[in-house]
């Protein structure tokens, strides 16, 4: 019984972990450039959650093809992967934004360590 | 009229557009493309305001590229819609005249790519406040806090680090708002709000629905900066230039205070927020919290711009505890508090880049003198920290007599004691300033002069938006029955007599 | 335009010394003959307009003004009643006797920032009449804050670091008393559906009793600041630091008696005298303020320091008018109306005259003044006058407060607080009298030759001392202070009283 659970909710199993992971790196490491990659763990996460809950078995991707008919059965609903792609980029924008700040903070105080950029930003305030 | 929804966000991308490919030869031009945006924002703003308040609250509402929703984006432009994009795009055009001098001075060589971002930022949160669909609030979400990234990021040699953490706050924050869309659309199949606010009822018990209105919350509350997620505010605001605090302090918080409102009242089931789930109570006893911990904190501080940061913090909590108290006299007065507090915001930081202008420093104790070399500038300081304090006849006093009245309605006594309280540690606050701005140093041993880098007042471009914001704290508060009868008792209905 | 004016005369009082202020405040310190016109022109055109209003009042109209609204169903909005003119007929003449005085004071001593300094006096101004007429509690809450605000550069003047520390002080109490009313406001709002000041009161006794302490304990706050209350009076001492036209008119007149008209309001026209004394807050009400009378008149023993020793004498009397109106007896009520005016005419002249030793002599303490009354005999008379008034001799305005107060006292079964009057009546002689007495019979080599301040302060002190005078001997000669004060009493309680004493 747990194990039929487990195996039919496997990719939401998978996907917490990554959100998991993805929160552990943004809040525990120190180092400014873990916490970008934990972020970008975090927001994939998420865009396999909303791609996983649209999923449908044995429907295709959503472009209207002639021989398959057009029985809503056989494609899975396009929306949610709009969503995605949109959210996509606007997770690659932040993405880069914040590489351009670690750059800039690599550049101007030779260190990536949070508490001691804060402290050394604090200083000189 | 009806494209009006539509033309707001629009010629405020545009002008941002055209500011960029032009800002890269004369930061000049691309200085009067953005205000030229801005004014344009603004002017469609206030047709709109009137057309929505003539048609009784009446919506307008416009398809973007004539899909029909829901297949389609709406844009809506109702009473609550119409009230944020007027003040946005009000305190947008004053940041923008204000700009140019204090840019000169604080970031000179970089403000080709400052006033691109300005208006990106505006357009971002007009089309917030604008969309009629929860995903498309998340886009503009983004796109407002990316800009406003590029905008704090530029400011003092701390600032990036700064700007880093609160990107990676504003990560979560979007995230968790976005994982609430998914659960939204998986319980109910829709990302419009009209249709979701039709569907909702049916579905107040389900578990996905409630995940949903706690993801949602969660998110726009860290982008709000409720306490326990105002971590990120005050070095942000510590280290910006004056101009992009001026910009962003009054509004971006506000915007998102926006959208949990507009949750609560117009997407959610009434009651929702209330009865399924404490949410408006939590963030009510949250909010207070706030209250306290920012009044508190804004106390110790000697930098102008970290004090004014953490009384954010504690007046960002007034407009939570509006939202708390869940009831119409409530509400009223969290959202006037979105008005007052982003004039008188805007205003006490604008007046921090016009003396770091005149006198190269944000630091409280060097303010000795600033009230003999800018006399007018400091009668505008004076109306905002009264404003602040909530001394009356300002707007800061409605905003607080409506909160306490709903305070008083609801029996909620210990919100109502910390509004009291919190008034009183604020006027400790801000009167310190006030004192040292105008303590002489001819008749006190106990101050030492500070000789002004450049003698007068404030230059036109910088006094003048000063003045009509002074005025605006004013006027706000004299005429605040207008405002509150022709727009804000229609906006808290749902609510409920 | 004329009607307009004269149908808005309520209003037109409390603007011309905001705009009185503005010209001030653009004038400058350059062209001072002409700022000083500005004010002068202001108090006289105050006064008028008050003094206009009187026969109305007494005859019963009830001058009204509504404005705008500043809260749905609230307006912000003014009504000219017997209480209301009482307080600002007050503070309106004496304005003009202190803006004179305030002309050779500052003058003669050199003070600095003249400009500022009566700029924000003639705001206050404004707000005290802004406090007299208001129609309702919103609009009374609005003009006291501001008045508490306008008041804080006064304070300040001196510029030292012990102004500012003062100042400081100040405001915590201005502002909390500020917060604590609004509190009051709110809890009224909520609980009655109205605010507007009804003679006799409006709130009800089906509210509870506890809501009903709770906004009593808010406005004891709230008014108690101002009025001196003990224990929450010891910025008014303190605020002494100020000019002495300051002291003399604001911390005499203006701004304190704002706090006990502020329980005149509470007690007559927004509890009313029955709900007081049934849920027992009168009698609390009356228990401070006779505690207040007897310590504060020992500290006033204490004190060298002669502006000290009036601060303390005035806190003293404030709360005699606090324990009239907290007595509820139509008699007690009637010495305290008329008190706020015999108490103002007085305590105005003795700081006229400790300002005028001041500025004259540079001396502040009471042991200084050996033989003084040689140098400066007018001064030293108008205070003796002073003196015995305070201390309640017949002829002088303050007899007649005191008689009605004691008689309203035996009539409410209050004997206790007949014994604080009379002791505190012998308190006063003892802290005043020695003054005068020093004065004239003792001699100091300091002061043998006769030579007075200048006109511009000589001339408002004698002025006081004939009111003074005059409102003991014929208490409703001119000003019809008394009747005004038996219009009160008889609008808030219904008893009328014949013919006059």
């Amino acid at each position: 019984m747990t194990a039929d659970f487990l195996l039919s909710r496997y990719p939401y199993i998978l996907i917490a972990l990554l959100f998991g992971i993805g929160l552990y790196g943004m809040t525990v490491k120190r180092n400014l450039m873990k916490k970008v990659i934990g972020m970008t763990i975090f927001q994939t996460s998420i865009y396999l959650f909303f791609i996983q809950g649209a999923t449908k078995q044995g429907a295709t991707i959503p472009v209207l093809d002639p021989e398959m008919g057009s029985s809503p059965e056989l494609y899975i609903n396009p929306l949610p992967q709009v969503i995605v792609l949109t959210a996509i980029v606007v997770g690659v924008a932040i993405t880069g934004v914040a590489l351009s700040l670690i750059l800039v903070l690599h550049r101007r105080y030779g260190t990536l360590d949070e508490v001691e950029l804060l402290r050394r930003m604090r200083e000189s305030a | 009229m009806s494209q009006i929804p539509a033309l707001i966000p629009t010629s405020l991308l545009l002008a941002s557009l055209v500011a960029l490919l032009v800002g890269l030869k004369s930061h000049r031009a691309a200085h009067l493309i953005a205000l030229a945006g801005a004014v344009v924002a603004f002017v469609c703003s206030l047709l709109g305001l009137q057309a929505v308040i003539q048609g009784d609250g009446e919506a307008i509402r416009y398809a973007m590229g004539a899909w029909v929703p829901p297949i389609g984006i709406e844009f809506v432009l109702d009473s609550l819609a119409a009230y944020m994009v007027t003040l946005i795009t009000f305190i947008g055009v004053m940041v923008l005249i204000y700009a140019p001098r204090s840019l000169a001075f604080e970031t000179p060589g970089r403000q080709g790519m400052v006033y691109p971002s300005m208006t990106l930022v505006l357009a971002g949160l007009v089309g917030m406040c604008l969309t009629g669909d929860v995903f498309n609030l998340y886009v503009f979400l983004e796109i407002a806090a990316l800009a406003a990234y590029a905008l704090l990021a530029i400011g003092d040699r701390g600032a990036p680090v700064a700007t880093l953490r609160y990107l990676l706050f504003g990560a979560v924050g979007g995230g968790f708002y976005l994982l609430g869309v998914a659960y939204l659309y998986f319980a109910a199949g829709t990302v419009n709000m009209a249709d979701l606010s039709m569907r909702l009822p049916e579905l107040m018990e389900s578990q996905a629905v409630i995940v949903a209105a706690v993801l949602m919350v969660v998110g726009l509350g860290v982008k709000m900066a409720l306490f326990p997620f105002h971590l990120w505010l005050p070095d942000v605001y510590t280290n910006a230039p004056s101009v992009s605090a001026g910009l962003i302090a009054p509004i971006m918080t506000k915007v998102s205070a926006y959208a949990i409102i507009r949750l609560f009242l117009d997407v959610f089931p009434p009651g929702f927020f209330t009865e399924s789930l404490p949410i408006a109570t939590t963030i009510g006893w949250v909010s207070a919290a706030g209250i306290v911990f920012g009044s508190v904190l804004a106390i110790a501080q000697h930098d102008y711009r970290r004090m004014l940061a953490y009384s954010s913090v504690g007046q960002l909590g007034y407009i939570g505890l509006g939202i708390g108290l869940a009831n119409p006299l409530g509400m009223i007065g969290g959202l006037l508090h979105i008005l007052n507090h982003a004039l008188m915001k805007g205003l006490l930081f604008m007046i921090g880049g016009a003396v770091r202008l005149r006198f190269g420093t944000t630091k409280i104790p060097e303010y000795v003198g600033v009230g003999r070399a800018m006399p007018w500038t400091m009668v505008a300081f004076t109306v905002g920290v009264l404003a602040m304090v909530g001394i009356p006849p300002t707007a800061g006093f409605f905003s607080k007599w409506y909160l306490l009245l709903g305070a008083a309605d609801a029996g909620a006594w210990i919100w109502f004691a910390v509004i009291i309280v919190s008034s009183l540690l604020s006027a400790i606050y801000f009167f310190r300033v006030v004192e040292m701005i105008y303590r002489d140093p001819e008749t006190d041993s106990a101050v030492a002069d500070h000789e002004p880098r450049e003698a007068g007042e404030a230059p036109a471009s910088m006094f003048w938006p000063i003045t009509i914001m002074a005025t605006a704290v004013m006027a706000v508060g004299i005429f605040n029955v207008l405002i509150v009868s022709a727009l804000l008792e229609r906006i808290v209905a749902p609510l409920g007599g | 335009m004329m009607d307009l004016l004269l149908d808005n005369r309520a209003l037109v009082a409390i603007l011309v010394s905001a705009l009185a202020a503005v010209a001030v405040a653009l004038t400058g310190e350059k062209r001072r003959n002409l700022r000083e016109s500005w004010t002068v022109l202001a108090a006289l055109a105050k006064f008028g307009i008050v003094f206009s209003m009187v026969p109305g009042v007494l005859a019963g109209e009830r001058y009204e003004v509504n404005l705008l609204q500043i809260s749905p169903g609230l307006e912000l909005a003014l009504k000219v009643d017997p209480a209301g003119i009482l307080f600002a007929m007050s503070a309106s003449f004496l304005w003009i006797l202190t803006s004179f005085y305030a002309f050779g004071y500052m003058r003669g001593g050199g003070e600095h920032k003249q400009t500022r300094f009566f700029a924000w006096l003639a705001v206050c101004l404004s707000a005290t009449i802004g406090i007299c007429f208001s129609a309702n509690l919103l609009t009374f809450v609005l003009f006291y804050e501001i008045l508490s605000v306008a008041t804080y550069p006064l304070v300040i003047h001196a510029g030292s670091e012990k102004a500012y520390r003062i100042g400081r002080q100040y405001l915590v109490y201005a502002i909390t008393a500020g917060i604590a009313l609004v509190a009051g406001t709110v809890l009224i709002q909520n609980a009655a559906g109205t605010l507007d000041f009804v003679a006799g009161g409006f709130l009800e006794a089906e509210m509870g009793t506890g809501l009903l302490w709770a906004v009593f304990v808010c406005f004891f706050i709230g008014f108690g600041v101002k009025a001196g209350v003990m224990p929450i009076h010891s910025w008014l001492p303190n605020a002494m630091i100020a000019p002495t036209p300051v002291s003399a008119l604001l911390h005499a007149v203006a701004v304190v008696k704002a706090g006990v008209f502020g329980f005149v309001r509470l007690v007559g026209y927004t509890f009313g005298p029955d709900l007081m004394g049934a849920i027992g807050a009168a009698a609390v009400l009356a228990v401070f303020a006779g505690g207040t009378i007897l310590l504060a008149s020992f500290i006033a023993l204490t004190k060298d320091d002669l502006k000290a020793r009036l601060a303390y004498s005035t806190v003293g009397h404030l709360s005699y008018i606090v324990l009239g109106v907290a007595l509820l007896a139509p008699q007690a009520m009637l010495g305290a109306a008329f008190h706020m005016v015999t108490h103002a005419a007085m305590k105005i002249t003795l700081f006229f005259c400790a300002g005028a030793i001041y500025i004259h002599t540079g001396k502040k303490k009471v042991s200084q003044l050996d033989g003084i009354g040689h140098q400066m005999p007018l001064t030293l008379t108008a205070f003796g006058v002073g003196a015995v008034g305070l201390a309640g001799v017949p002829l002088v305005g303050g007899f007649i407060s005191k008689w009605y107060l004691a008689a309203g006292a035996i009539d409410a079964g209050a004997l206790v607080f007949l014994g604080v009057l009379l002791v505190s009546g012998i308190l006063n002689a003892a802290y005043l009298l020695p003054i005068v007495t020093r004065a004239f019979f003792r001699r100091s080599p300091d002061h043998v030759k006769l030579d007075e301040a200048s006109a511009l302060m000589t001339v408002p002190i004698a002025l006081t001392m004939v009111l003074s005078i005059l409102l003991g001997v014929f208490p409703d000669a001119i000003f019809r202070f008394f009747s005004l004060s038996e219009a009160i009493v008889a609008s808030v309680t219904g008893v009328t009283f014949g013919a006059m004493p």
